[in-house]
This record gives C-alpha cells, structure tokens and sequence, in this order.
C-alpha cells in the first residue's frame, strides 16, 4: 500500500518534471526575436514533412468517415422519416468532433511519431549537441520550425478532413441511398452555426495542434538516446498525445456545447 | 584587451565535476598552450568525452576555473558562451553530419548560419575545406554514404570551416583502420601547423597519439597521473603511467572489477 502511494508520488512527480522541461524547451525556441526570413526554407521543408505528407492518410480516413457516418446516419434517420436531415449530421458530427479528433489522432501517429523518431536519433547521433558546438541554438534550428509546422498544418489537415468527409456523407447518402441532393446541402446551411460549429472546431483542432506537436517535440528531445530509449519515446508519443487529445476534447466539448 | 599569447588558450583550473554521486575528475588542473597539440589519454569511461563538453560548456562544472582566452567558461551568459563557441570546435567521436544534408552543405551549414557570404564564396570557401581533408570530389555524396574515416574527415571539414582557435577531437583514432588512421595522425598534425589551430585530441591510442602530440596528460582515477612531452612520459617513473603506456593489462589499475573473493563465490554457487 505505501508502495503504491509512494510510487503514484514518484508518477506525479516524473510528470510535472516532464511537463517543466517541456515548457522550457517551447520557451527555448520561441523566445525572442523568430527569424522566419532567413530560415523560411526551413519552415517551407517541415511544413511539407509535416503537412503535406500527411495529406493522403487524411483524405482517405476524411472520405471514409464521411461515407459511414451517413450510412449509420441513413439507417437511424430513415426510421423517423427525416433523411433530409442527413447533411446537418454528418457535417457537425465531423465539424465538431470528429474532423479535430480524428485528425488529431491521425496526425499522432503519422507525424508526431516520426518528429520523436527523428530529433531522438539527431540527440542520439550527437547532431544536436555537435549543432550546439557550433554555436547553433538546436531548440531555434530544429524545434522551432517543426512546431510551427505542426500547430500550422493540423488545424489545416482538420479542415481538409471535414470537407471530404461531407463529400463521402454525399457520395453515400446522395448518390447511393438517394437522399435529395438539395435537401442534403440546404438542411446543412440551415443548420451549421459558423460562430458555433465551424470556429469551435477549428479552436479545438488549434489546441489539438498545439499539444501533440509540444509532446512529439518533447518526447524526442528528452529521449534516452539509445535504441530503446528512441523506440520508447515514440510509442509514449503516440499513447500520450491520443490520451491527451481525448482528455482535452472532453475538455473543450464541456466547455463549448455542454450547458 | 588583446589576451597575452603566451597564456594558454585553456587552463583549467581546480576543476571538480561530479555525476549524481560519482566523481568524475578532483581537483584537477590542465593547461593548453596555443599553438600546439595537446593529448589528454585515459582508459575508457574516465571523463575524456566529459571533460571536452565542460570546455565547450554544454557542461558546467562542481567548482574550478575553465578559462579559454581568459574568460571563464562556466560563469558567461547564454551570448558570450555562444561568441566563445564560436572560436571553437569539436569533432564528436561519431562524426555527428547532419544526415539530411550533403557533405557539401554540411561544410557550410556553419558558414551559412554564422556569416552573410554570397554563395559563389561560400562553395569556395567549402571546396577549399574539403580539399583540405581529401573530400573534394565527395561534395555530394550524403553522410551514410561515406565510409567511417571519410565521415570523420567529412566532420572534420566542418569543424574548420570558420577557421576556429581551438578544435577538440574525442577519440578520433576510435574505429579506423590503419590506413585513415594513418590519414587522420597527418591531418591533424598538418592542420594544426597550416592553420594556426590549437588542438586537443583525446584519445586512448597510445601509439598514435605519442606519435603526434607535443604533450601529453595522462588521466585516471578523477586526476592527473601523468603530464611531460612524449619524451619525457616515456621516462615517467609512475608505475600507473607506464601500465597505461605499455597497455598492460594488470597492474596498478586492476584488470579485475572490484569483485569478491573468486574462490568464495564459487563456493557460495555451488551451496
Ligand atoms: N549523460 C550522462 N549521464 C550520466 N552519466 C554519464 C553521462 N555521460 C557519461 N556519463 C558517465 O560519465 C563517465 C565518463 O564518461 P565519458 O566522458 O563519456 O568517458 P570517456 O569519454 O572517457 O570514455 C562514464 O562513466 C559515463 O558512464
Ligand atoms: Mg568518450
């Protein structure tokens, strides 16, 4: 018993000390002046890396997510005779939750694992290190673009997702099920709020951004720089930043639906 | 304040450093004249790798003085560390390329960050390095295409590209074969002489490294054992110096890890 208090402590404590060095190496990078015109092309790269790569698993998960929500949406509605009101549930299905969530967890294990992978190996190799001899600050040269790439392109990837996944709701529910295609997109307009679904959606992809990046980051740059060490690093990435994102989620649906 | 140039580059001064509650060096005090090829040789594990990051100031020592150019390492701020490091360079044990560039642009990854040059003489600037180190017509190959001694070589041209005061080799000889071990001794004697370098090579090759520095610090149990010319360690009456030179492998340092008795412990397995 005292052990478990004793080692539920000692969690706590690994916790907040992780949380602090995380901090730290964010206040590293994006303390003082950015120097985004002489490292654009660094920023250009990881935006690709980050970003664009990531784009096909979005837009093939976005497309199927689309196309079975509306036919579990399909089933459930037709029972009620209201399958005009397919649109409204798939797109806000996917402007609130599912677009930020599932992008965010895509996102996790796509390129948040391989950010760990790749700054553990650059420690692990003595880049880093060689990098700070050369009088090259490693969290402005090497943290600092890939967050920006990060928090810049999911929120954009979370968009991307939601539109095609309203393409695959139509492709099924229009043009398989024979849904009225008017219907479909007006019922939609009619009942998507901007202010309410689309900018609560993007804040949450926004958070979403921020925090697996800040834990791929971490994670790799705090790596034990061995073998194991990277390997664990990226399989905590990917655990922590999905846990993290479904805490917050929770988190900011409380806050902006709930009550 | 111009910095006499009969000082040494690096004194160290009283250093203590400790790892958790292991300690790493004691006390211990090492100078390093300008101009010349200083050796720092130890068994494995003793701190040499440690003892180069504590002068780059990627370390920061217990207690004790690490002057490079008169100013104490451990005690600049962020910025005057930065400048310092400028004037240095370390060539790590692995090379350290950046794998996702090519020889060419590692060699001027430095050049690029620190100085506004023009391409035209940043490419010269490079080819002039690489030809320094024999790697002219390697420019664009990628590090993992390199061999181990032209990788070491690759680094090396980086570490001279803004031509540093001070550069530190961890182990460089570690790994090669005879033949780039032969081209690492010449270069980073010729280096040294050419440039104006002042270096610091840690090493435990005996042979090599007697070969080429002008001297020589022996380091083992956290202090100095040893210290003269090549010459004059040759003659070192310290028994520790001389099992550490002629690599034998019991003598006063214990082939054996503290251990107890063999004969009782065998008993006790037997039980
Ligand atoms: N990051 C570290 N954390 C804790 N101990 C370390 C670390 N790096 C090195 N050590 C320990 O410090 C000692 C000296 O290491 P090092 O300077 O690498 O030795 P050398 O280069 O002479 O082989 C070793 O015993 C090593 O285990
Ligand atoms: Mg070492």
């Amino acid at each position: 018993m005292l052990k478990q208090i004793q080692q539920l402590g000692a969690n706590t404590l690994g916790t907040l000390q992780g949380l602090g060095r995380a901090t730290l190496m964010l206040f590293g990078a994006l303390w003082g002046r950015p120097r985004p015109l002489k490292n654009w092309h660094l920023y250009m790269k990881q935006i690709y890396v980050v970003g664009v790569l990531s784009l096909l698993i979005i837009l093939v998960s976005g497309l199927f997510i689309g196309m079975v929500l509306a036919l579990q949406g399909y089933t459930v509605l037709a029972k009620f005779g209201a399958e005009q009101m397919l649109g409204p549930l798939v797109a806000l299905s996917l402007l609130r939750e599912l677009g930020p969530v599932v992008t965010a967890l895509l996102f996790a294990g796509r390129a948040g694992s391989a950010l760990t992978a790749e700054i553990g190996l650059m420690k692990a190799t003595e880049q880093l290190s060689s990098m700070e001899m050369m009088a090259v600050d490693p969290l402005r040269r090497v943290i600092a673009p890939r967050f920006w790439a990060g928090v810049i392109s999911m929120p954009l990837l979370a968009l991307i997702f939601n539109a095609v996944g309203i393409l695959g709701g139509h492709l099924v529910g229009v043009d398989w099920l024979g849904v009225d295609a008017g219907g479909y997109w007006s019922a939609m307009q009619a009942n998507v709020d901007f202010q309410q679904d689309v900018v609560n959606g993007v804040i949450k992809s926004i958070v979403f951004a921020f925090i697996v990046t800040v834990i791929a980051l971490h994670k790799g740059f705090d790596a034990v720089p061995t073998s194991e060490g990277i390997s664990q690093a990226t399989t905590q990435t990917v655990v922590t930043a999905s846990l993290a994102v479904l805490g917050f989620d929770f988190v900011l649906t409380a806050v902006m639906f709930g009550g | 304040m111009e910095f006499g140039l009969d000082k040494p580059l690096v004194d160290i001064q009283n250093l203590t450093f400790r790892r958790g509650d292991r300690v790493i060096y004691d006390d211990m005090s090492m100078q390093f004249q300008r101009g010349k090829v200083t050796a720092i040789m130890g068994p494995s594990g003793i701190g040499k790798t440690t003892l180069l990051r504590l002068i780059g100031g990627q370390l920061k020592p217990d207690s004790g003085k690490i002057l490079f150019e008169g100013a104490d390492i451990p005690t600049l701020t962020r910025q005057e560390l930065y400048q310092a490091r400028k004037k240095m360079s370390m060539l790590f044990q692995s090379g350290a390329l950046f794998t996702e560039m090519s020889v060419f642009d590692n060699v001027a990854f430095p050049i690029r960050e620190h100085t506004r040059l023009p391409e035209a003489i940043i490419r010269t600037m490079v080819l002039m390095k690489l030809e320094a180190v024999g790697l002219r017509g390697a420019r664009d190959l990628m590090p993992a295409e390199l061999s181990g001694g032209m990788a070491r070589r690759a680094a090396l041209a980086r570490a001279i590209a803004l031509d540093p005061q001070l550069i530190m080799y961890d182990e460089p000889f570690a790994g090669q074969d005879p033949i780039s071990m032969g081209v690492i001794v010449r270069l980073i004697r010729s280096l040294n002489d050419a440039l104006g370098l002042t270096s610091i090579v840690v090493s435990h090759d005996v042979a090599e490294v007697m070969s080429i520095a002008d001297y020589v610090y022996v380091v083992a149990e956290r202090r100095v054992i040893g210290h003269g010319t090549p010459e004059q360690l040759r003659q070192h009456e310290s028994p520790l110096v001389q099992q550490f030179l002629q690599g034998q492998a019991d003598g006063p340092v214990p082939f054996h890890f503290k251990a107890a008795e063999y004969a009782t412990e065998l008993m006790e397995l037997s039980r």
